[in-house]
This record gives structure tokens, C-alpha cells and sequence, in this order.
């Protein structure tokens, strides 16, 4: 019998273990139909604020050694019209990110999708490039800890914190998460990075500095990962430079019950999504795992 | 070798040709973006100020490209100001190109929309018979009229130059040539780059008569490369499942012609 490759992640169910990661294609409904017919089991959308962001000038992404540099700057049309975008949803499984500085931004934006048909949130605490929020959040965990507290206590959906490695431990951050009872830990973000012409020797990006994304931060997130996982007793959901279903498993056995992909589609385009569901199916298979539950963190028993 | 790609590589404008009072040409030397098929675009880093999608220009000596622009905003004149000397930095190309057809053959190009037909006539058959229409609002903004004339020497062809004032060549639009064009003679295929008004006229038209038609689409771009979605016209990618799409399917596409998304990825009315 094939094995089914549906997961859970707290108490959300995706049908399928391959999530799209946020900030990548997430602004669009017609797009995230797309992408779920291409077989993502979630669509994550791009980091809501407040307000409406344009976020930086370009260049704010580019091709670097094994991987991306980008600083988007957050751009997104703002919770408000986002929220009224997705209200014709009823089938595609969308995980609302938000952005913010303080408790007020977070309830702000939670009020919008009350309505919406949404799977549950995921708190950006990690984005390493724009100032007061994202990272700057996470690296103190008592504003994590109060973002977290009153974010659960006005919705009715799960809560998921996407945690990166800023200039405090980012464990300290997970645990101000999980005492103030979040769902579930996305880890990894991008990992503050520059990239400079020697022609001109101006920084390519025009924020200077900016998140490195793609196979050059595997291995770091997949140390992330097993390190809340040996730790913590928390669903995680694995991130960084999955490129294919060998490294999906690889954050699978390190701890986590989904992945999220992203910069891979510049590279391989949305038919990732299959072929890493393919890939982790037929792997089961071989394997004689029958659901993903079963191999979620075994490298922690050697 | 896709993530050095993805990187700006710089190269070093070596002439400038003013086009119009407001539109110039860059030439520079780079192997790779003289050999790109029309449609596909580079993203063009001007150091210092911003990056933007550029259709890229054909030149014609082998191992040169060029960038034709036009002053309107910070970063464009910006670009249009750079001097012989001056390095830019090029990634790319992106994104699909026109779909090559053979025989009674149309182009309609507005503005800078001409670039990509301009590549499109090098690739074009001896046999093919050509009409190109140029639409200007005025005489002193025309330009590659006589770069058409000069790609299409060996065939057949004709270069129709439209002026809104009627300061040159037919007075009037584009699309009101091009209405009568095609109900007095029988075109294979259309292409179509220019003002997405103007483009969305062409595709009606020419689907009116069941002619195969493409249009290559410009949206707010910042990766170039199919991850930001910032280009997305409903559920399709101007950068990677664009630039250029067929007229079936453009028709289809409530958004074409009608908005397009700003830089917060707010829908916007054209």
C-alpha cells in the first residue's frame, strides 16, 4: 500500500508535508490555487503588517554562492486588504503571516481575518532586515512572550512562531513562545547576510544587508531544528534550503512534522512540490514507514 | 550555474545613441544577453539607485546587446543617464519569448514596447512578409524606424509609422491601422509589446479575426526569477510564465488590460 503522507502539526492537519515558506509568491488567491494544485500542503503568505509596505528598492533580491540574498523589505498590501482578498477561500489551506512591533499591531491584524477560512498563523519573529519588528521582536523574548500571550488569547485558530538567529539565543525565544502557548515553531528564517560588487564595491543590495536563503543554510537549520526538538515538546516545522525530499526527510528525522520550501522554486520552479511529495512517499515506502509521525525526530535516539 | 546567474554581472556601456529628446540606447558587449530570444528580459542594476526589468535591445554585431529606455521616473532616467565608461550591472535573461510563426506577419509596437519586436525581426524567415506599425504620439519621439527598415531589407515587408498629432506617417493610433490592416489582408500571427491598453486592443483584434496573437506583458518586477510574486497577473508570473503570453489566454484573464499590482502588491486600475 503507498504510504499517506499526510502530517499534523499540532492540531493542524495538512494533507501533504510540503508547505510554502512566507515571503515567497504570497500575494495573490489565483497564485495559491496554484501552488496547491502543484501540491503544496499549505501555502504560508507573505509577512501582513498593519498598513500597506513597499518595501525596498531593488535590488532587493539576488543569486549568491548556494543560495539567495534578498531584501524584499517586507512589502505586502497590508492585513486589511489582504484579509478581504482571501475571503471567497473555502479549499486552499492558508497560513496568514504576520508582522509587527508590538501586541496591538498583532490583535489589529487578528481581528481582520476573523471571517476568514484560514488554518492558523504564523508570527514572523525572525525577518533579519527590517527594523522593529521581525527579528528585533524575537531576539527579546519578553515581547515575544507578551505577542504570544495575547495573539492566543484572540484567536481561534493555531499559532505558529517562526523563529531565526538573531543576537540572543534563539532557543530563549522558543521558550518564551512555548510558556506563553504557542502551537507550533517554524525554524529557520534567513540568516543576515551582504554581497558586494568589486567592480563598484557598493553592496548590491540596496538595504546593504539582507537574509541568505537557500542551500547554504541547510545544515544550520537543520541544527535549529534538532536543537528545539531535543529541548522542546513542540510541533516544528522545518526551513531553510530544502532543495529536495533527501533533505525534507533530513528535517523530518531531525524533528520536524512539515517543511517549508522556498528558494528552490527559483531554481526548479512549483513542480518541487510534487516531486518532493513523490520523493518522501516512495522513501516511506522503501522504508516500510507508514505515516510521517513515525520518523518524525528519530536521529535523537543515537 | 544558476545561482552565479542570479548574481549581477557588470559590464561597461560602450555607446549611447539618442533615439528621441527622451529615449536612449545603451550598447555594451556581453555574449550572453546578445544571444537572447525576443520576449526575454534582464534585470539591469543601475549601482546606487535601483534595479528594473529591461527588455533587451538587439544590436546588430555579434556579442552586443543594448538596453533602449526612456527618461520617466528617478530609476529609468537614472539609467538613461549613464554615460559611455559607466558600468550597469545585467542578470539574466529571464522569462519565455515569442513564439516564431512564418508568413503574413504583424507587429504592433508602442514606445519602448518596440525593443522586443525589434529582436523579434532578426529571427524572422527570408520568406516571411512583415508589416511592422510603430505608434508615436509625435514626430521627434519616433524611433526604429529605420532599424525595421534595415532587419527586413531581404524580405518582404512594410513599416507603417503612426502619430497621434500627425506630425508623421499616418495620423492617428496604432490599433485603427491595424483594424484596417487586417480586414484587407490575411496575417498568420501578431505580436504585440507596448502600452497594455494599446495591447489589449490588439489582442481583441486580432482574436476577432482568429489570428494567433502574443503580447509581452511588463508588471512591477523586484526578483526577475518567480519567487517574490510581485508580478503576478491572477494566477500566472509575468516573469516566469511571461513575459510573453498568447492572446487565448490573455482574454481570459480578467486583469490584463484593466490593473495591474503596485509595489505593496495592491491591485490598481490602469
Amino acid at each position: 500500500m503507498k504510504p499517506d503522507i499526510y502530517t499534523q502539526v499540532g492540531s493542524i492537519r495538512l494533507e501533504r508535508p510540503t508547505m510554502l515558506a512566507s515571503g515567497i509568491l504570497g500575494i495573490s488567491l489565483d497564485v495559491f490555487a496554484r501552488l496547491y494544485q502543484a501540491g503544496a500542503g499549505a501555502l504560508v503568505t507573505k509577512s501582513l503588517s498593519k498598513e500597506p509596505w513597499e518595501g525596498y528598492v531593488n535590488p532587493t533580491v539576488i543569486g549568491v554562492e548556494a543560495g539567495y540574498l534578498n531584501a524584499v523589505g517586507l512589502s505586502n498590501p497590508g492585513a486589511p486588504y489582504f484579509a478581504k482578498m482571501i475571503s471567497s477561500n473555502k479549499t486552499i489551506p492558508i497560513i496568514v503571516s504576520l508582522v509587527g512591533s508590538v501586541e496591538e499591531d498583532f490583535t489589529f491584524m487578528i481581528k481582520q481575518f476573523e471571517d476568514a477560512k484560514i488554518l492558523g498563523y504564523e508570527l514572523n519573529l525572525s525577518c533579519p532586515h527590517v527594523e522593529k519588528v521581525g527579528l528585533e521582536v524575537g531576539d527579546d523574548p519578553e515581547l515575544v512572550k507578551k505577542i504570544v500571550k495575547s495573539v492566543k488569547s484572540k484567536s481561534k485558530v493555531p499559532v505558529i512562531a517562526k523563529v531565526g538567529l538573531g543576537s540572543s539565543d534563539y532557543l530563549d525565544t522558543v521558550q518564551a513562545a512555548c510558556e506563553a502557548g504557542i502551537d507550533a515553531i517554524t525554524a529557520i528564517n534567513t540568516l543576515r547576510a551582504m554581497a558586494i560588487d568589486v567592480e563598484t564595491a557598493r553592496p548590491i543590495l540596496s538595504n546593504k544587508i539582507g537574509g541568505l536563503s537557500g542551500p547554504a543554510i541547510k545544515p544550520i537549520a537543520v541544527r535549529c531544528v534538532y536543537e528545539i526538538s531535543s529541548k522542546f515538546n513542540i510541533p516544528i516545522i522545518g526551513c531553510g534550503g530544502i532543495s529536495d525530499w533527501k533533505d525534507a526527510i533530513e528535517f523530518i528525522f531531525a524533528g520536524s512534522s512539515a517543511v517549508q520550501i522556498g528558494s528552490v522554486i527559483g531554481e526548479k520552479w512549483i513542480g518541487v512540490f510534487s516531486e518532493i511529495n513523490d520523493g518522501i512517499s516512495k522513501y516511506m515506502e522503501k522504508k516500510r514507514f507508514s505515516k510521517i509521525s513515525e520518523m518524525v525526530g528519530i536521529a535523537k535516539r543515537f | 550555474m544558476q545561482r552565479d546567474f542570479d548574481k549581477p554581472t557588470m559590464v561597461k556601456i560602450e555607446k549611447v545613441i539618442e533615439e528621441t529628446p527622451t529615449v536612449r540606447t545603451l550598447v555594451f558587449s556581453d555574449d550572453v544577453l546578445s544571444a537572447v530570444l525576443p520576449g526575454q528580459f534582464a534585470m539591469v542594476w543601475i549601482p546606487g539607485v535601483n534595479e528594473l526589468p529591461m527588455s533587451v535591445m538587439v544590436y546588430l554585431e555579434k556579442g552586443r546587446a543594448a538596453f533602449t529606455i526612456r527618461k520617466r521616473g528617478v530609476a529609468s532616467t537614472s539609467l538613461y543617464e549613464v554615460k559611455v565608461g559607466e558600468y550597469i550591472g545585467v542578470r539574466g535573461p529571464y522569462g519565455n519569448s515569442f513564439a516564431i510563426r512564418q508568413g503574413n506577419l504583424l507587429l504592433v509596437g508602442g514606445g519602448t514596447g518596440l525593443v522586443p519586436l525589434m529582436r523579434l525581426l532578426t529571427f524572422l524567415k527570408k520568406n516571411d512578409n512583415v508589416t511592422v506599425l510603430i505608434g508615436s504620439n509625435t514626430k521627434k519621439e519616433v524611433f526604429f524606424e529605420k532599424m525595421a527598415n534595415q532587419i527586413l531589407a531581404n524580405n518582404k515587408h512594410q513599416v507603417i509609422v503612426t502619430t497621434e498629432d500627425g506630425s508623421y506617417g499616418t495620423a492617428g493610433v496604432v490599433t485603427d491601422v491595424m483594424e484596417k490592416l487586417i480586414f484587407e489582408k490575411k496575417f498568420d500571427a501578431v505580436y504585440t509589446c507596448g502600452p497594455e491598453k494599446m495591447m489589449y486592443k490588439v489582442v481583441q483584434l486580432a482574436s476577432s479575426k482568429k489570428i494567433f496573437v502574443q503580447a509581452s506583458l511588463e508588471r512591477m518586477m523586484k526578483c526577475g526569477i518567480g519567487i517574490c510574486g510581485s508580478c503576478c497577473i491572477k494566477e500566472e508570473l509575468v516573469c516566469h510564465d511571461g513575459t510573453v503570453f498568447d492572446g487565448k489566454y490573455l482574454l481570459s484573464n480578467k486583469e490584463f488590460g484593466y490593473t495591474h499590482r503596485n509595489k505593496s502588491g495592491i491591485i490598481e486600475n490602469y
